[in-house]
């Protein structure tokens, strides 16, 4: 269970961004968050993936409260997320080879071993091929790239993933393909989804429940 | 957002169905701007070339003893036997200057090597860990930069005896406070990229963020500001030992050598002024002109602060 309490954040503790939002994923739900542009919700990806330390509130993780966030979270905490950011351009190294890319994690968490198996598992589910994984991102298309960051965050099996906009930048097929590619992963593994996004049609269609950026009881909406 | 850019780029069809002819790439036409710069590079190609090559052969062709003076050739001007003509003491001129710009260079790189590995380290290490430890970093280096470069410069040389390794320290110790800036502004933007949270999220500890993706993403700027801090020490080289605080008197320097030539400048003699001058600023004009064109090459967007 991945569990939102209260959670106060934002980039100024003046005028913070989301205020008094909980929150709640059981193991295995998926859960599809909406909002407009600009209301904090990617914030509230940042803090449940464990990469923004919220003002106030806890993120409690299967029952315990996280030991920190960023690095003062532990690895373990850490690597149980998977992360897929909005703007694949942004969220991939420009000096890493796609396949370095993707096997990332594993070497970062002292399993480099494990990554050519991983990797000829996960090009194909994500549907790279070989020849794609020796470019580097500036050479692949947007489409390309983010099935990579999917990959890449799917690599370390985790039991959480928090995909932040995934879609928003990409045209309707590579949307289906991953989110079929996502909902596999679940099917298989079990693991829990928050999906962050402002288009309705996809989230009511893709998660087992939907929340609204008002229901929440925040008050940060619209900054 | 992408589907905006792809309806404005997409080709438009005319009234028969066939896509129009449209150059979406192309850059607009620098008027001469390109001539320029290739003249520019090949011609600073060419100095630091012919400089790098006279200081590393002419001393294996032609030893220079520092001490020997010929006081019956004194102020001889330019001739064959010596083209820039020979100073107060009757040493040839030409020679000197190579032999002084062959300090100075060494002088200049290894100065700017350690000022860019002090700089490159204090920066990073502000961006990385940001918070108090970042202001406290900025801090120091702004109390540095308050102080004149020289005057600084000046006192630490003053604090050792003459000589080529007091004048590294000085420059080097002087010279890493605007690296620091710039790499710590670099790690900085860099810091907030979505890749690091990929990063931190995918389990890397702090040193593998810093090593792995922060570090390469800023050693091209680090690397500039070091080729850009090469003519940078070797002016304040030869200031120093204009002041004649640098390199022992007798030493072939090129801060001497115009040290020294001044009281004959005033009695009308200009080949000893002129030919050590030109010796500091071409060669070092030569090194900023590429380093000028590496900087438009990493920051086109930058072009009109780069002209040194």
């Amino acid at each position: 269970m991945l569990e939102l309490c209260a959670v106060t954040a934002g980039y100024d503790r003046a005028r913070p961004v989301v205020r008094d939002v909980s929150l709640r994923v059981e193991a295995g739900e998926a859960v599809g968050l909406l909002g407009p542009s600009g209301c904090g919700k990617s914030t509230l990806a940042r803090v449940a993936a464990l990469l923004h330390r919220p003002d106030a509130g806890t993120v409690v993780l299967d029952g315990r409260p996280v030991s920190g966030y960023r690095h003062r979270a532990t690895p373990a905490e850490r690597t149980a997320y998977g992360v897929v950011f909005q703007q694949p351009r942004l969220s991939a190294d420009p000096r890493l080879r796609l396949a370095d890319l993707i096997t990332e994690p594993l070497r970062a968490t002292g399993r480099r071993t494990e990554a050519p198996t991983r990797l000829a598992e996960l090009a194909p589910t994500v549907g790279l091929s070989s020849d794609l994984l020796s470019r580097r991102p500036h050479e692949v298309s947007d489409g390309q790239l983010q099935r990579a960051c999917l990959a890449r965050a799917l690599v370390l099996r985790p039991r959480w993933l928090i995909c932040d906009e995934m879609t928003a930048m990409l045209d309707a097929s590579t949307t289906a393909a991953l989110v079929a590619v996502v909902e596999d992963y679940r099917r298989e593994s079990g693991a829990g989804l928050l999906a962050v996004g402002h288009d309705r049609v996809l989230l009511e269609r893709w998660c087992d429940r939907t929340v609204g950026w008002g229901e929440l009881g925040s008050s940060g909406a619209g900054g | 957002m992408a589907e905006t850019a792809e309806t404005v780029q997409a080709p438009r069809k005319t009234a028969a169905g066939t896509p129009a002819a449209t150059h979406w790439h192309q850059r607009p036409a620098r008027r001469g701007g390109t001539r320029t710069r290739a003249l520019r590079v090949r011609t600073s190609a060419v100095l630091v070339a012919a400089v790098v090559l006279a200081v590393l052969v002419v001393p294996l062709l032609f030893p220079l003893d520092q001490q020997a003076v010929d006081l019956a050739a004194k102020l001889r001007a330019p001739s064959l036997s010596h083209p820039f003509g020979t100073d107060d003491v009757g040493r040839d001129l030409l020679l000197r200057c190579v032999y002084g710009l062959r300090v100075s260079l060494l002088v200049g790189v290894v100065a700017a090597l350690v000022a860019t590995v002090i700089g490159t380290a204090v920066g990073a290490l502000a961006g990385a860990l940001g918070g108090w430890a970042d202001r406290a970093v900025m801090r120091v280096v702004d109390l540095f930069s308050s102080v004149p470069h020289l005057l600084l410069g000046i006192f630490i040389v003053a604090m050792f005896r003459p000589g080529v390794w007091p004048v590294i320290i000085s420059v080097a110790l002087t010279h890493w406070l605007s690296t620091a800036r710039i790499v710590r502004a670099e790690v900085l933007s860099l810091r907030s990229r979505p890749y690091i949270d990929a990063a931190v999220s995918g389990g890397a500890s702090r040193w593998r963020v810093a090593v792995r993706h922060l570090l390469p993403g800023v050693l091209p700027q680090a690397g500039l500001a070091a080729v850009l801090m090469v003519p940078h020490a070797i002016w304040h080289e030869s200031a120093l030992s204009f002041l004649g605080l640098g390199l022992p008197a007798h030493e072939a320097s090129l801060g001497n050598m115009v040290n020294s030539a001044r009281s004959s400048l005033l009695a009308g003699d200009w080949w000893p002024t002129l030919f050590p001058g030109l010796f500091i600023i071409v060669p070092t004009l030569a090194i900023a002109g590429l380093a000028g064109v590496w900087r438009e090459r990493i920051n086109p967007r930058r072009r009109s602060e780069l002209m040194l």
